[in-house]
């Protein structure tokens, strides 16, 4: 924990995008986690993302439950409109201000306990409804609040800081979110954000629900040798099947490619997903081959990493719930209450 | 790259910037952090011990530091570092206590000194500090040298100049004042075991243009009129008066000529405004005080009425630059320039001049009659004499004087005692954490954000009307410390670790100024491209340490760190760690390693 505010003094050449904002502008309060965190270096990404697609801060809601995970929208992002709902309930808010208010852009925070244990009724049917959001889990495999203890997605197998083993099998939500049809899923690790920044900028672009779970070790309860959530084993066990380039449709494409190795895809708003193929026969378009992927891997003890699955086309909920086009706010009183004579040609209709 | 070596002593002097730049290379920070603290007078003696006259230096000092600041870098302008330095002089208690004593049983050897100027007397406090007995001969009736006849009072008064060679020459140096040397050769033969010559730049270039042996009794060298001025010989001065030059010493000449009686007083320069030499603070004080300074204009002629000067005459010209970046002065072809005035002073540059040693003892000169030395031991063809100062390597400054003053000690004391002068002992340096528990540090390592202060000054109608009326007041306390605190404590070292380190990336999300990268190694030039803030400035090293157990290094660029501790208050595992790095030049007596 760091009890000084960060110096406001930054490098002379700092770098401002095209809203004239530096990545500091960015920056939230200075985190009260643990020192190395992986939270904090997927805030980090976080911020790097927003800058790098010009985002205006004032128009992002950034919503989160309970746990350490969902501390850190104070630390990113200071200027955005923020929720800390009750523990677990975050998806279910998330849903309910998007449906009030489509123009933002809506990201939610959540980690494994508040997503896999209190809060995944909430979790499994935001996703089943296709809200558009990017819902980021910060895994670490335990709770770490309550002295870690194993949470939900903790290895079965897998050993406390104690020693203790765990005898329970592990809840995987990226296999949920691709069961329960959420239209991008992806895999990261707090450790490369080479990796995680172009997977949060593509999910922000994304239409629909967006869903990345990022490997964030715990530094002071999950990170020695018996974890299967430690800076250490992740390394050795990542298992990219790809690496993403996102670019802006206003981006120049300098990048080469060797052929047959680059899958492109363009997302509903022009942005290119440029996927570099690791794993030569994955498909990221094939939600089955996927799963089927996944639990393969697995099984061997590998972690996939990449953009596992994504549909570029995906409906969301106000296109399946045919909703207004304007926010509810902006809604005016001749249009919420149209009037008797309204009323009686409704009526008249029915009849 | 390779690792970087931080167990080399210069690599992190470096990142002092400024006490890299110090040619004494004082320990700025340490004793900026002292100031801050209220310690003056424990500040005042780190200074003192390495550039011999803080006072002085405090006022007058040509501060290479600030320049270099990386305060200068991150923010608008550099730490105020000359003046408080000024700040530990005026404030501390008597310390004379605390001022070396020379031994009792001297170690026998007789050293002379020729000149009582900053160099001369450097040399005589190392060496009688440490048991020789020192001569020193000037020709002035005080010591100081040119300190006390260039500058003017109101910059820096006698007042400084007597306590601080005091210092010295209590302890037992022997002087003898109003003592001209005219012959080397003389006092070679009274068998001293060592002679310094520090005797200056005492010859000023004259203007050697028409008109200039005619209007003779109007024109004036600078630096002999500011002696003059100094001892109280030359007390008036025309109304309209012209100074010729741009250096530092122009600048002297015209604001005390504004003090004299002098209403319409000009600088009229060769050189454009940013070329000139004087020093940019010095200038700006020149103009506070109404005086204009006309650039681009060559002196042709000084006009006359019968011997009586009326004016001179210049030729407009700009600056060219050929490919190599060497400047020539082109005539415009705009017709010359009459500028009127009833006196002119000249302060084009200074020489030296050594009439007073015979060509036939064996002590050589180079084409430009300047000693021949080895630059490093500062020893001459006669491997008895040595020079310092000014009169060594050509005229600079009075902290370079003070550092060669130490050099040429260091090396007199080796020929003493028979040993080799090119095994030069090493600095004393020290590296230690500063971690006093979680998030606490022995430095105060919130970075501040006020803007650098300005010294108060006198009224200015007052200070022109009052030659010896010291012009600027100092910091008092409370400004000292905020001033204080605006050092970034760059001697406060980034360590790093590379066998604790987990690369959980903490130091790179906190760092304010984006200093830290974790990448894959490579050439410096390709790797300052792809640092997270590209590393633009090259004088500026890269901290590049061992692989890494994902195959990365860790590069930090030097350049910008605010040295806040934030890397290391994040990092979980104690990988960074907050180090003071402190360095001591070596003095004479300190005895060579042992290999």
């Amino acid at each position: 924990m760091t009890y000084l505010a960060k110096p406001k003094l930054l490098r002379t050449d700092a770098p401002k995008n095209t809203l004239g904002y530096t990545r500091r502008d960015y920056e939230g309060a200075i985190s009260t986690l643990c020192a190395g965190c992986g939270h904090d270096s997927i805030s980090a990404a976080i911020v790097q993302a927003c800058f790098d697609l010009d985002i205006e801060p004032h128009r992002v809601a950034k919503l989160s439950g309970i746990g350490c995970s969902s501390k850190t929208p104070d630390y990113f992002l200071g200027a955005s409109h923020g929720f800390n709902t009750t523990h677990g309930r975050m998806p279910s808010v998330l849903t309910g201000a998007a449906l009030a208010n489509r123009d933002l852009t809506y990201m939610g925070i959540s980690g494994d306990g508040d997503s896999a244990s209190i809060g995944i009724g909430q979790f499994a049917h935001a996703m089943r409804r296709g809200v558009n959001m990017t819902y980021i889990v910060e895994n670490n495999g335990v709770y770490g609040l309550t002295k870690g203890q194993f949470s939900a997605t903790a290895d079965k197998g897998s050993k406390n800081k104690r020693g203790v083993v765990n005898s329970d099998t592990p809840i995987d939500l990226v296999a949920l979110a691709l069961q329960l049809g959420a239209s991008y899923v992806a895999r990261s690790f707090s450790g490369d954000k080479e990796q995680l920044i172009p997977l949060i900028k593509g999910a922000l672009r994304h239409r629909g629900p967006a869903f990345i779970d990022v490997i964030s070790p715990c530094v002071t309860f999950n990170n020695h040798p018996g974890s299967t959530k430690s800076y250490d084993y992740v390394r050795e066990h990542n298992d990219a099947v790809n690496r993403l380039d996102f670019i802006l449709p206003r981006d120049q494409i300098n990048a080469t490619y060797p052929a047959g190795s680059l899958r492109r895809i363009v997302q509903h708003d022009g942005s290119i997903l440029h996927l570099r193929k690791l794993a030569t026969d994955y498909d990221p378009s094939d939600r089955v081959g996927a799963m089927n992927h996944l639990q393969e891997r697995h099984a061997l003890g590998e972690i996939v990493t990449g953009l596992l699955y994504v549909d570029s086309s995906a409906e969301d909920l106000h296109r399946h719930l045919n909703t207004v086009e304007k926010p509810l706010n902006q809604l005016g009183d001749a249009y919420l209450c149209p009037g008797s004579k309204a009323l009686d040609a409704l009526n008249a209709s029915l009849r | 790259m390779k690792p970087t070596n931080i167990g080399a002593h210069d690599y992190f002097h470096k990142v002092v910037d400024c006490q890299w730049a110090c040619p004494a290379h004082t320990p700025v920070p340490e004793y900026i952090r002292l100031i801050a603290a209220g310690r003056y007078s424990d500040a005042y003696m780190i200074n003192w011990r390495s550039n011999v006259f803080p006072g002085i230096l405090g006022r007058v000092c040509d501060r290479p530091c600030e320049p270099a600041c990386r305060r200068g870098r991150v923010d608008k302008e550099p730490v105020a570092i000359c003046r408080l330095k000024r700040v530990c002089a005026d404030l501390k208690d008597d310390i004379q206590d605390r001022l070396p004593r020379a031994p009792e049983k001297k170690n026998g050897k007789r050293v002379a000194c020729v000149g009582a100027g900053p160099a001369s007397l450097t040399v005589a406090r190392d060496l009688a500090s440490i048991g020789y007995q020192v001569t020193v001969f000037d020709c002035g009736a005080s010591p100081g040298g040119m300190m006390r006849s260039q500058i003017p009072k109101f910059r820096l008064p006698d007042s400084v100049i007597d306590e601080e060679c005091g210092y010295i020459v209590n302890l037992g140096v022997e002087v003898h004042y109003n003592h001209w040397v005219t012959s080397l050769r003389d006092v070679l033969a009274e068998g001293w075991d060592a002679v310094f010559v520090g005797t200056g730049a005492p010859r000023g270039r004259d203007a050697d243009i028409p008109g200039r042996k005619e209007a003779a009794a109007q024109i004036h060298i600078g630096i002999d009129w500011l002696a003059n001025v100094a001892f109280g010989h030359t007390t008036t001065i025309s109304k309209r008066v012209i100074v010729l030059g741009g250096g530092n010493t122009a600048m002297d000449c015209c604001r005390s000529a504004r003090r004299m009686g002098g209403d319409d007083v000009k600088v009229i320069v060769r050189s454009g405004f940013e070329e000139m030499k004087a020093s940019p603070w010095e200038k700006e004080e020149a103009i506070h005080e109404g005086i204009p300074i006309i650039n681009m204009r060559v002196p042709k002629e000084f006009q006359h009425d019968n011997g009586k000067l009326t004016g001179v005459l210049f030729e407009i010209v700009r600056a060219e630059y050929d490919a190599k970046g060497r400047r020539s002065l082109i005539p415009t072809g705009e017709p010359d320039e009459l500028h009127e005035c009833d006196e002119v002073l000249v302060a084009i540059g200074q020489e030296n001049a050594f009439p007073w040693i015979e060509k036939d003892i064996g002590l050589e000169f180079d084409k430009w009659e300047m000693p021949l030395l080895n630059e490093k031991t500062l020893q001459s063809t006669l491997p008895k004499v040595f020079f310092g100062g000014d009169a060594a390597l050509g005229p600079k400054n009075i902290i370079t004087a003070a550092a060669q003053g130490h050099e040429a000690a260091i090396s007199m004391d080796l020929f003493c005692r028979g040993k080799d002068l090119q095994i030069r002992p090493p600095p004393m340096t020290n590296l230690v954490s500063q971690k006093m528990g979680i998030h606490e540090w022995s430095y105060d390592n919130q970075v501040s954000e006020e803007e650098r202060k300005k010294v108060p000054v006198k009224a200015l109608e007052k200070t022109l009307k009052d030659i010896k009326l010291e012009l600027e007041l100092g910091f008092d306390p409370f400004m000292a410390c905020a001033e204080a605190e605006r050092c970034l404590n760059c001697d406060i070292e980034t360590v790093f670790t590379v066998k604790t380190c987990i690369e959980c990336d903490a130091c790179v999300d906190i760092c304010p100024t984006e200093c830290i990268t974790f990448t894959s190694n490579g050439e410096e030039d390709d790797l300052r491209g792809r640092l997270k803030a590209p590393a633009k400035i090259l004088d500026q090293a890269l901290y590049v340490s061992d692989v890494l157990k994902t195959g990365r290094v860790m590069v930090k660029d030097e350049n910008i760190c605010l040295h806040c501790g934030m890397c290391a208050e994040r990092c979980p595992t104690g990988a960074w760690d907050m180090q003071k790095f402190f360095l001591q030049c070596a003095e004479a007596g300190t005895e060579a390693r042992r290999t």
